[in-house]
């Protein structure tokens, strides 16, 4: 029976421990334990927090430079198929000039080659013209060397004279 | 707890590893005559009281020997009867042995006179009483006639208690130490060890049971309950000097913590718990002539049930790692330790288990009854 009849001395002792080391402990101790304890916490759930709210934002980021780079590639095929285009409007361009050129230099030497075959003609006729008087005039001299020949000629060309 | 024992346990570990096992036994079974010889000057080894006297407070702290005259740290007695009086246990226990008769039952009683300071005075089961005409009567086993002066003696429990105490508060300030020092960074050392402990009162404990954020104003009692609770469970399983006595399995000490329990709670009791114990919402009014009174009954059940749970659970253990034990001394054999010690050694690690969920349930169920007299009403 004695085991479970309450003892007043324990009882005083133990209320007095207790209520001493109830009044110390909070005081002194999970006061303490426990601001430090919540302040870790709320430490660790503002840096979660953060740590969603940056990825949030480097993720718009990276939507942005996505956009940005698409942009730019855009842009980049843009300027190159621009470039491509006038390359091909100059090469074009160019080509026609220079057929354009060439023609002109063909009319011109056909025009020049005209003008200097004429010219060569023209010479070449005043020329056979020269070499023909000078022949006749050699064939004539030799023909009328002696004065026969010449009363021959002169018989002769009386003669078609009077035919005539 | 079973200081003696556990010292003979260790003994008995010893014993059964050496083979010298064998030697014992022969020695015991060659030796009847010799026992015989033992049993005529010694008492014979009697069990229950035994294991009684180890989960019972005591004015001294036995540490080896026999019961009287063995090694013991005598505690000091302190009386108020007249003025305080002051002297050492020591005054009883080598003080004179008295054999009376029972006026009632007849059977023989033995008691101790004190000498020196304590003269005036006899103990009898542990209690002092101031005696009557030099001798002290007896009626049906009970102490008849005598005054009983108050006694704020340091027992054996006291002791302990001082002892969990300053362990807790040491502790403690050093975990508190940490914290002041270093701000709110990750714990080390032992703070590392106790803060999972304390956010596991304060979410698991405290939190969940007290609705609406309240629960921070009784923390500090939830916490305080369970921490002493735990380290003096936990001290009662040691069985060296300091620990090993029963404080968390006597009555008193229960009684106490849930008397505590019950303050708070009828202190922090709001209009809706009243309500349910006089008006239980739903329930007929012809009903409530009935209803009132269990509805008393059930304010004081609780805490009742606290005290009587965590009493049962630690004096429980102790008995039954002593039982174990003494299966040694029954059979008088060494041999026998190749079966107690293992058991012995199983349901103190159960105990472990024990002594922590025993302080959970305690400051848990107090949590509990907190929240359900401050709870709102919701219908």
């Amino acid at each position: 029976m004695d085991l479970i009849i309450p003892d007043f001395g324990l009882l005083f002792w133990t209320g007095l421990v207790f209520i001493c080391l109830l009044f110390v402990l909070t005081k002194f101790i999970w006061k303490p334990i426990l601001s430090a304890v919540n302040e870790r916490e709320e430490k660790i759930t503002e840096a979660l927090e953060l740590a969603v709210k940056t990825k949030a934002e480097m993720q718009t980021l990276q939507a942005e430079n996505q956009n940005i780079l698409k942009e730019a590639r855009a842009e980049r095929d843009s300027i190159v198929k621009e470039a491509k285009e006038i390359a091909s409007k100059m090469v074009a361009d160019a080509k026609d000039n220079a057929k354009k050129e060439s023609e002109k230099v063909v009319v011109a030497a056909r025009q020049t080659i005209e003008a200097e075959k004429s010219a060569a003609i023209a010479e070449l006729k005043s020329q056979v013209a020269t070499l023909s008087i000078e022949i006749a005039e050699k064939v004539v001299r030799g023909e009328l060397d002696s004065s026969d020949k010449q009363k021959a000629l002169a018989e002769k060309l009386v003669g078609d004279i009077n035919l005539n | 707890m079973s200081l003696k024992n556990r010292l003979n346990f260790l003994y008995i570990i010893l014993i059964a590893i050496l083979p010298l096992s064998n030697i014992f036994a022969s020695e015991n079974n060659n030796s009847e005559l010799k026992n015989d010889d033992k049993k005529s000057h010694e008492k014979e080894f009697d069990v229950s009281e035994m294991i009684m006297h180890h989960i019972k407070d005591a004015h001294e702290w036995h540490l080896w020997g026999p019961e009287h005259g063995g090694t013991a740290v005598y505690l000091p007695i302190i009386l108020l009867d007249n003025g305080l009086k002051t002297f050492s246990s020591k005054n009883f226990y080598d003080g004179i042995s008295k054999t009376t008769v029972d006026k009632i039952t007849n059977a023989s009683v033995d008691y101790l006179i004190g000498v020196g300071p304590a003269a005036e005075y006899a103990m009898f089961h542990e209690k002092i009483y101031k005696l009557n005409n030099g001798e002290l009567t007896f009626e049906d086993g009970h102490v008849h006639g005598s005054i009983k002066p108050w006694d704020f003696s340091i027992t054996k429990n006291v002791l302990s208690l001082f002892f969990g105490a300053i362990l807790i508060l040491v502790i403690m300030f050093s975990v508190a130490k940490f914290y002041k020092r270093n701000g709110a960074v990750a714990p080390k050392g032992l703070a590392k060890f106790l803060e999972p402990l304390v956010v596991f009162v304060r979410d698991d404990i405290a939190k969940a049971n007290i609705a609406d954020g309240k629960h921070t104003k009784y923390l500090p009692y939830l916490l305080t309950i369970f921490f002493f609770i735990l380290f003096n469970n936990f001290l009662g399983l040691i069985p060296i000097l300091p620990g090993g006595a029963n404080l968390t399995g006597n009555i008193t000490v229960t009684l106490f913590l849930s008397v505590c329990t019950l303050i708070i709670t009828l202190a922090s009791s709001n209009k809706n718990y009243w309500k349910h114990i006089f008006a239980t919402p739903g329930v007929p009014i012809a009903l409530l002539p009935i209803m009132i009174p269990i509805e008393m009954v059930g304010i004081f059940t609780k805490p009742f049930a606290l005290m009587i749970r965590l009493f049962a659970n630690m004096t429980a253990g102790h008995i039954i790692i002593l039982a174990l034990i003494s299966i040694i001394f029954i059979n008088q054999n060494a041999a026998w330790g190749a079966l107690s010690v293992p058991m012995a050694l199983f349901i103190s690690v159960l105990e472990l288990l024990v002594a922590f969920l025993q302080a959970y349930l305690f400051a848990m169920l107090s949590a509990l009854f907190i929240g359900a007299a401050l709870e709102e009403a919701h219908h």
